[in-house]
């Protein structure tokens, strides 16, 4: 039993390993959209205000944050930026997913997709 | 007549005019519930276990607490966006609003009832208002060190003597602030307190203010009756030896929990609840829990302890018995738990699952469900029995 288990891990993390550097590129799906949508706007929302015009945490409006690299952005969802309140989110959300995240808050289009 | 019989007549002849639209209702069993995206607040009856109806137009009430008037009958709603607005729970309606900052953080109501104060992040300080007419009557602007800058407030608490006491996260400061008069607020500072107080609550005497640290592991204590022995720390590196995880949501300090001997925190970056000595501010036990605390509340009896939890555990509430420092049950309410309220002798709570857009109630002694109330994203909820209360 437990060697079954074992192989079907191993069968899926092999097909996981496959499947990632494909999906890297494009969108997370409609449903982990969704997902993230409520994720950024309620639990990041809790320190950043529901409709990101900032809380303990900065505003995240697309004014706010247009100008600022992509990728520095994403590295700080990814990695938090230590000795301040913003936690680290790499367990909840890939590299592409931020960078997606990233994007959507710079166009502005979660500000007011309520 | 003197000038003062006349308004007092005009009063009583317009409260009478009111009579006549407004049915009288009792409002001691009475609550609102935040339902912090859509901006709106439902009224509901404790007992009946029912909504009442629904207030709209509030603004952005992600992370709005409540105060109610000495006579229960209004709320004061402090919004994220610096909405500030005064609802009649009887005449369900919104009868004074004004967006008096960009960001706060909540308020607080004086002990003589009259004013009522807003801690804001932007632009950092507080402000007063007349709890009547929502008139401002004075700020204190969150200044500090040599650039001027200021600071978010947090942890505002009403104090005996018609003073707030709050705390400046980014200045690791804490300001009392004696509004005897009114228009001109006398300050008294606090410096180097610890790094980043976030949040704070009063004892229910009104006697010891306490400020938790996100930059330390720590509190700080003021005795309200002493200010002279300044700020003091207490439970200094709690959490010693244990590895401190990533903080998804901050814990919530003023749903303090005093029960018995007892002082119950919530553990910062820990899944852990501090059980602190009420006389000596000592540790005496941690209880280990599924999570990381966020809010941490007393029974009104001191019998039991209820916990909910940050992100991403936060689907389930835990229960502490006090004697035994136990848990005695794990209670799954719905997604996203973020708030809990008991009824004012404590046999029931009522506890709201954010994504899964209801508020359940519970009875404490058998934890059997008893309703469940469908509510929009609801986050707070705040009983009429505060009103009587030092420090909510
Ligand atoms: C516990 C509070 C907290 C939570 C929850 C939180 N943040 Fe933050 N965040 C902060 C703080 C505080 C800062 C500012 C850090 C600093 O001072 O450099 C920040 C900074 C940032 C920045 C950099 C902004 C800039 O202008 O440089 C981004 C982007 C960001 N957060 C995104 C997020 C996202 C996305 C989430 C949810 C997945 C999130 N945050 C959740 C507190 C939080």
């Amino acid at each position: 039993m437990r060697a079954r288990i074992t192989n079907i891990l191993a069968t899926f993390a092999a097909s996981l390993a496959v499947v990632a550097p494909v999906c890297a590129k494009a969108d997370p799906s409609a449903e982990r959209q969704r997902e993230l949508v409520n994720l950024v706007r309620q639990d990041c929302g809790s320190c950043h205000g529901m409709t990101f015009r900032g809380g303990l945490g900065p505003p995240l409006t697309s004014e706010a944050l247009r100008e600022k690299p992509a990728d520095t952005l994403t590295a700080t969802i990814l990695n938090g930026r230590p000795g301040t309140p913003m936690p680290p989110w790499r367990q909840f959300v890939s590299e592409a997913e931020a960078g997606w995240i990233v994007d959507r808050l710079q166009k502005g289009f979660l500000d007011d997709a309520r | 007549m003197t000038r003062v019989e006349l308004i007092g007549f005009a009063l009583v002849a317009s409260t009478i005019a009111g009579c006549a639209t407004v049915a009288s209702r009792e409002t001691a069993d009475l609550g609102v519930i935040v339902e912090r995206a859509t901006g709106s607040v439902q009224l509901v009856n404790q007992t009946k276990r029912a909504s009442l109806g629904r207030i709209q137009g509030l603004g952005d009430l992600s992370h709005a607490s409540i105060v109610y008037s000495h006579d229960a009958r209004y709320a004061y709603v402090f919004g994220r966006d610096g909405g500030l607005s005064k609802i009649d729970i009887v005449a369900q309606r919104t009868v004074a609003r004004t967006v008096q900052a960009g960001n706060s953080i909540g308020g607080a109501i004086s002990r003589d009832g009259h004013l009522v104060a807003v801690a804001n992040y932007q632009p950092g300080g507080i402000k007063v208002f007349d709890a009547d007419t929502l008139e401002l009557l004075s700020e204190v602007p969150s200044t500090y060190g040599v650039e001027g800058k200021r600071a978010k407030v947090v942890g505002i608490a009403d104090a005996p003597g018609n003073r707030f006491v709050f705390s400046l996260f980014d200045a690791d400061e804490i300001w009392v602030a004696d509004l005897t008069d009114a228009r001109h607020p006398a300050v008294r500072k606090f410096r180097d307190v610890g790094r980043q107080p976030y949040d704070a609550l009063i004892t229910p005497d009104g006697r010891y203010y306490i400020a938790g640290l996100f930059g330390e592991d720590g509190l700080v204590l003021l005795d309200m009756q002493n200010l002279d022995a300044g700020a003091r720390r207490i439970l200094d590196g709690y959490g010693r030896g244990s590895e401190k995880l990533p903080v998804y949501k901050m814990p919530h300090l003023r749903g303090w929990a005093m029960a018995g001997d007892y002082a119950f925190l919530p553990a910062i970056g820990r899944y852990e609840v501090l059980v602190v000595d009420r006389r000596t501010w000592k540790q005496v036990a941690a209880v280990p829990v599924q999570g990381q605390p966020v809010f941490v509340m007393a029974r009104p009896d001191g019998r039991q302890v209820w916990v909910n939890f940050a992100f991403p555990r936060n689907g389930v509430v835990q229960v502490i018995d006090v004697p035994t420092l136990k848990l005695v049950e794990s209670l799954h309410p719905g997604k996203t738990v973020l708030h809990m309220e008991f009824t004012a002798r404590g046999d029931e709570i009522w506890i709201s699952a954010r994504d899964d857009d209801r508020v359940v109630v519970y009875n404490t002694e058998r934890f059997q469900k008893l309703a469940e109330l469908p509510a929009k994203s609801p986050s707070g909820i705040f009983f009429t029995w505060r009103a009587q209360k030092i420090g909510l």
